[in-house]
């Protein structure tokens, strides 16, 4: 790394810029704390100290909606992560190796899907699945719809990570295979496979998370039985504010963090390196 | 700057199959596997997304029948309504809801450049000691629920908070009365949302950041300010507006914020284009809203384009 030996040149690295980022952290991470204090707050309303309780986090395994709710995310986010991971790798080899008619628009037009606001997509599925409803009620909205609606905001996005990945591999490691005379599927199957499965990694994980928290897409195409955690949360806090939902979103939290450092971890081995 | 250029695709593929080899059908067999593997992908694409929006533009021209369906003959009477020429005259009503959101958008999108470009700078130089940690600092919050933490800002600036009652003893509000609902409480609960897809990608440029440009600068005399200005800020731009471009797309389109935090007389395109979809059932004037929004987004593409030429940009 560069470092500069003027003092009057690393202005950004003094003390005003340190108590800066401190105030900037403490910002980022205030409204994480509240839920997190609230959470062991015995107070039923306001959110006024009224005494440590751990009674909020003993409701929650009673309460069936936030099972259900709970149940739904995990299921949605995993089977919506395994067809864009499927969908989005082979892609992003397809653009990546082969020429087609076609292929350089799909390059162009790709990393623009990725822009376009989860409202948008939203109500636009909204309204073919509305459309729809009206030939088979089996078309409406509900978790058939909602899954439709993740797979398609994760597909560009694993596509573009996977072929990011697929951009550093050396192209000789490829050729080396042919010339020793494997063939295509095994070249991929051996080399290129082995070599991209960090970025796929990555990228799967990417869009499970992103599922996880997705709520705009879900809101406008959920029906009637498909709440995941976020709408869940969302009508709670529309509700008004119950003690549960901290307890909720803590864990929640404390799960995203967990993930977090895990995931670090992990990439700390030189093997899932990237 | 040092640009990353990534191989050339045609180049590998060249190689693969060089170019002066005779066809023996390598061409057509060559754009089959493309199809193949690419088509699926491209087909959902299509499917859910490219003919979903087409159908939502295809709305925006329809009428909306007396029990909320879809209705022809075709009309542009739904943008003349969101310019605010409707049946009664002009309204300013949903001009202003568009005008706002901009607003909202371009006010988030610069207060989170003048917060994360001092940060972003401080991370880059960091003692690499303390850098992974400070880094997965900044991304936790955006791996943690967007609604979790909008909710945590409803209860820090509730009326009965301690916040709130700080700033009531200071008299900077009146008694019993909190900063949410309010634009003070969608600003700072836009700007926590959105601060890490600013700093983050402003570090990855600061990263890359020559200091003896700095040195040079200094050492010619220049101030703080100058040295920032002529040194620094030509080689973080790409970033920031990358950034600027992360933050404002999503920030223009923001429900769950606005809509927790703002209250109900603060209504943004968000809010408007659930309303139109939901309880008021008017879909095609919803589907002229989103159409409106999705031309926004892409002139939005389109300028950055200009700005600063076509540039992969890296996500997450």
């Amino acid at each position: 790394m560069k470092s500069s030996g003027l003092p009057n040149v690393s202005w950004f690295r003094g003390r005003l810029a340190t108590a800066w980022a401190v105030v900037v952290y403490l910002f980022l991470y205030a409204p994480l704390a509240m839920i997190l204090l609230q959470s062991f707050n015995s107070a039923r309303y306001g959110t006024k100290w009224h005494g440590f309780t751990t009674q909020w986090y003993r409701n929650l395994p009673a309460n069936e909606s936030v099972w259900e709710a709970c149940v739904n995310s995990l299921w949605l986010a995993g089977s919506s992560t395994l067809v864009a991971t499927a969908l989005g790798t082979a892609l992003a080899y397809g653009l990546s190796r082969h020429w087609f008619p076609g292929s350089d628009t799909v390059l162009r037009l790709l990393p623009l899907t990725v822009f376009i606001p989860d409202i948008l997509l939203g109500v636009a599925l909204l309204l073919v699945v509305g459309l729809l409803q009206q030939v088979h009620a089996v078309l409406g909205p509900g978790m058939t719809a909602m899954l439709i609606g993740h797979v398609t905001f994760q597909l560009p996005l694993v596509a573009l990570v996977v072929r990011a990945r697929m951009a550093t591999l050396d192209p000789a490691l490829e050729e080396a295979a042919m010339d020793l005379g494997a063939t295509r599927w095994q070249t991929f199957r051996h080399v290129t496979l082995p070599l991209l499965q960090p970025g796929i990694g990555a990228a799967a994980l990417l869009a499970f998370t992103l599922s996880l928290d997705d709520f705009i897409v879900s809101f406008c195409t959920t029906g009637p039985g498909a709440t995941t955690l976020p709408i869940w949360i969302y009508a709670s806090a529309k509700r008004g504010l119950s003690p549960e939902v901290h307890a909720l979103s803590s864990v929640l939290v404390m799960a995203a963090v967990a993930l977090t450092v895990a995931l670090r971890l992990v990439q700390k081995k030189p093997w899932f390196s990237t | 700057m040092t640009e990353q250029v990534p191989p050339n695709r045609h180049a590998v593929c060249a190689r693969i199959n060089p170019p002066g080899s005779p066809p023996r059908g390598r061409d057509a067999w060559e754009r089959l596997c493309g199809w193949l593997l690419c088509g699926p992908g491209i087909l959902w694409l299509i499917l859910f997304c490219g003919l979903p929006l087409l159908a939502l533009l295809a709305t925006s021209f329809c009428q909306r029948g007396p029990d909320g369906e879809i209705g022809l003959p075709l009309t542009g009477e739904n943008y003349r309504r969101l310019a605010g020429f409707g049946e009664l005259g002009f309204d300013a009503f949903y001009p202003a809801v568009l005008m706002r959101s901009a607003g909202l958008a371009l006010g988030t999108t610069s207060l989170c450049a003048v917060i994360a470009i001092p940060v972003a700078l401080w991370l880059s130089r960091l003692a690499p000691a303390y850098k992974p940690a400070a880094l997965m600092l900044v991304v936790i919050p955006f791996w943690t629920n967007l609604l979790v933490r909008t909710y945590g800002w409803q209860l820090i600036l509730a009326p009965d908070s301690w916040l709130s009652r700080f700033l009531q003893a200071l008299g900077w509000l009146a008694p019993e009365e909190g900063l949410y609902p309010g634009w003070s409480a969608v600003f700072l609960g836009m700007v926590c949302d959105f601060l890490p897809f600013m700093i983050l990608p402003v570090y990855a440029a600061a990263e890359r950041l020559d200091s003896r440009l700095m040195e040079a600068a200094v050492d010619l005399g220049a101030n703080r300010w100058q040295a920032f200005r002529h040194a620094v800020w030509p080689q973080i731009k790409p970033g920031v507006t990358a950034g600027a471009l992360l933050v404002f797309l999503p920030a223009m389109g923001q429900f769950v914020v606005p809509d927790l935090l703002g209250g109900a007389r603060l209504m943004f395109l968000g809010n408007l284009l659930q309303q139109q979809f939901g309880p008021s059932r008017d879909w095609p004037f919803g589907a002229a809203i989103a159409s409106v929004a999705l031309l926004l987004v892409l002139l939005a593409l389109w300028l950055r384009r200009g700005l600063s030429g076509p540039q992969p940009i890296a996500r997450a």
